[in-house]
């Protein structure tokens, strides 16, 4: 049964998923750049997986090509979840 | 003028440490890292050497493999210098038997428990044999040739001997290259015991009578070969010499050795020849050394074959009487313990060796570590590798 998308939901999932991957923590916030915290394509195809297991939400490379930053990415599956 | 092979760097992940120090020393002390009937790398921890995002990314063996040929580059070019040389012209050569098995396994039990979309992104350069080769390359900016050897117990020879080749080609000035195993996992395991190949008593005694099969060992050995006239005009420090490559197939059994060991005794020969040198030449025999009743007998016969009179009188010894059989990287780790050897002049002991079988009456350096004796000049060893499907590599080395 998905968890509930709610923007709270989502965004502790996703910092748990970037901790997962290897992000510090505390570089976690909603601004810090997808960049800056080393986040590669690789790494959004599995926080994508994380997020479609958690949510049934599907995101695709296509979906998260243009995303910078964490809060972008937290805001693109609230709205994908419609 | 015919190029010639140094080597300037080496490094090792094994049962004895992390470090080729601690393989060279503590099985000169005739110390065993095997327990619980296998040579895992307990000292081993890949968040002492990279990062919590770099480790997930790779599979053990890659891990080995990685911190293997940082000690090995670091040693060769110095810590955190780039190579020497122009990029494409050094190249990154690694072997495996089986690559990433663990991540297989894992990702074959998502898919199996939870449907395709469990399984991970990364499985595939997770598990795909070529995997450290291609890690060392990215770490270390190398970009000339650069690719996984397969053969069994005998890649991470083939892959030196191959590293070798492309430097005599000309297509190189150096050349990153060793082998790597972590494969002491679910089916591995079973299916080793499952053709009585393993040892169900869990020891490994090279040669000794009472042997009943190889103990499966994990870890990396990775070495730097460069050119030798290159080497010397940037004032490399040389640690020895790779003389020599044979190479031959049995073409006889998928596991058993050809019992007249006639290729295998080619292949040293073959070696020997390459270094341009004769059996008497030969003061130190690395042997494959499995502790398997069918290895130790034809290597014995093999041996004899090549080595003829010399055979009686070389000592021979198993680094797998150590730290068990390291299959795809066995070759490679083996290299770097016969390298060391020769430096120290030393034939470090057939762990464990007690009891004599009739007619396998070679010296295996029993009870303890001796010296090496040919005056004062370079000392000569090979180092033999008989794999699974009847594939012989042997390295001539002098150090």
């Amino acid at each position: 049964m998905p968890t509930d998308v709610t923007t709270d939901n989502v965004e502790k999932v996703i910092f748990d998923g970037l901790v997962e991957l290897g992000v510090e923590r505390d570089e976690l916030s909603r601004d810090a750049g997808l960049e800056d915290l080393d986040v590669d394509s690789l790494d959004l195809v599995e926080l994508a997986q994380i997020v479609e297991d958690e949510f049934g939400v599907e995101l695709r490379g296509d979906d998260v090509k243009d995303v910078k930053t964490v809060g972008e990415v937290i805001d693109l599956v609230v709205s994908k979840a419609g | 003028m015919s190029r010639r092979v140094v080597i300037t760097g080496v490094g090792a992940v094994t049962p004895l440490g992390v470090g080729a120090r601690p393989l060279i020393e503590r099985w000169t002390a005739g110390e065993c890292g095997i327990a619980d009937g296998f040579g895992r790398c307990l000292e081993f921890d890949p968040l002492d050497h990279l990062s919590k995002k770099e480790a997930r990314r790779v599979d053990r063996f890659t891990q080995m493999a990685i911190v293997a040929a940082r000690e090995a580059i670091d040693q060769a070019f110095g810590a955190d210098a780039g190579a020497p040389y122009e990029p494409h012209r050094v190249g990154c050569v690694i072997g495996t038997g089986i690559g990433g098995l663990p991540s297989l396994e894992e990702n074959h039990r998502k898919l199996i428990e939870q449907g395709q979309k469990a399984v991970s992104p990364l499985a595939v350069p997770l598990m795909m044999g070529n995997a450290a080769a291609a890690a060392v390359a990215m770490r270390h900016d190398l970009h000339g040739h650069c690719y996984g050897v397969v053969s069994a117990c005998a890649a991470g020879a083939h892959a030196l001997g191959d590293a070798s080749r492309i430097i005599r080609a000309g297509d190189a000035d150096a050349v990153v290259t060793g082998g790597a195993e972590a494969a002491i996992s679910g089916v591995a395991v079973a299916a080793f015991a499952a053709m009585e190949a393993t040892s169900p008593s869990g020891v490994s005694r090279p040669f000794d009578a009472r042997r009943d099969g190889f103990v499966m060992g994990e870890g990396a050995g990775v070495l730097v070969l460069e050119e030798k006239q290159a080497a010397e005009a940037r004032g490399a420090v040389v640690l020895g010499e790779l003389l020599g490559y044979g190479a031959t197939c049995d073409g006889y059994h998928l596991t058993a050795p050809q019992p007249e060991g006639t290729e295998a005794a080619r292949a040293i020969s073959l070696a020997i020849a390459d270094a341009g040198l004769s059996a008497v030449d030969v003061d130190y025999v690395n042997a494959h050394g499995t502790s398997t009743p069918l290895n130790d007998r034809s290597e014995t016969t093999a041996l004899k074959l090549a080595l003829g009179e010399r055979a009686a009188d070389v000592p021979v010894s198993s680094t797998k009487s150590a730290i068990g059989h390291l299959l795809g990287a066995a070759g490679a780790v083996e290299a770097v313990a016969t390298l060391e050897a020769l430096r120290a002049r030393t034939a470090p002991p057939t762990v464990g060796w007690e009891e004599a079988e009739e007619g396998l009456d070679l010296d295996y350096v029993p009870g303890a570590a001796k010296p090496l004796e040919d005056g004062e000049g370079p000392l000569v060893g090979i180092s033999n590798s008989f794999g699974f499907g009847g594939h012989n590599a042997v390295l001539c080395l002098a150090a």
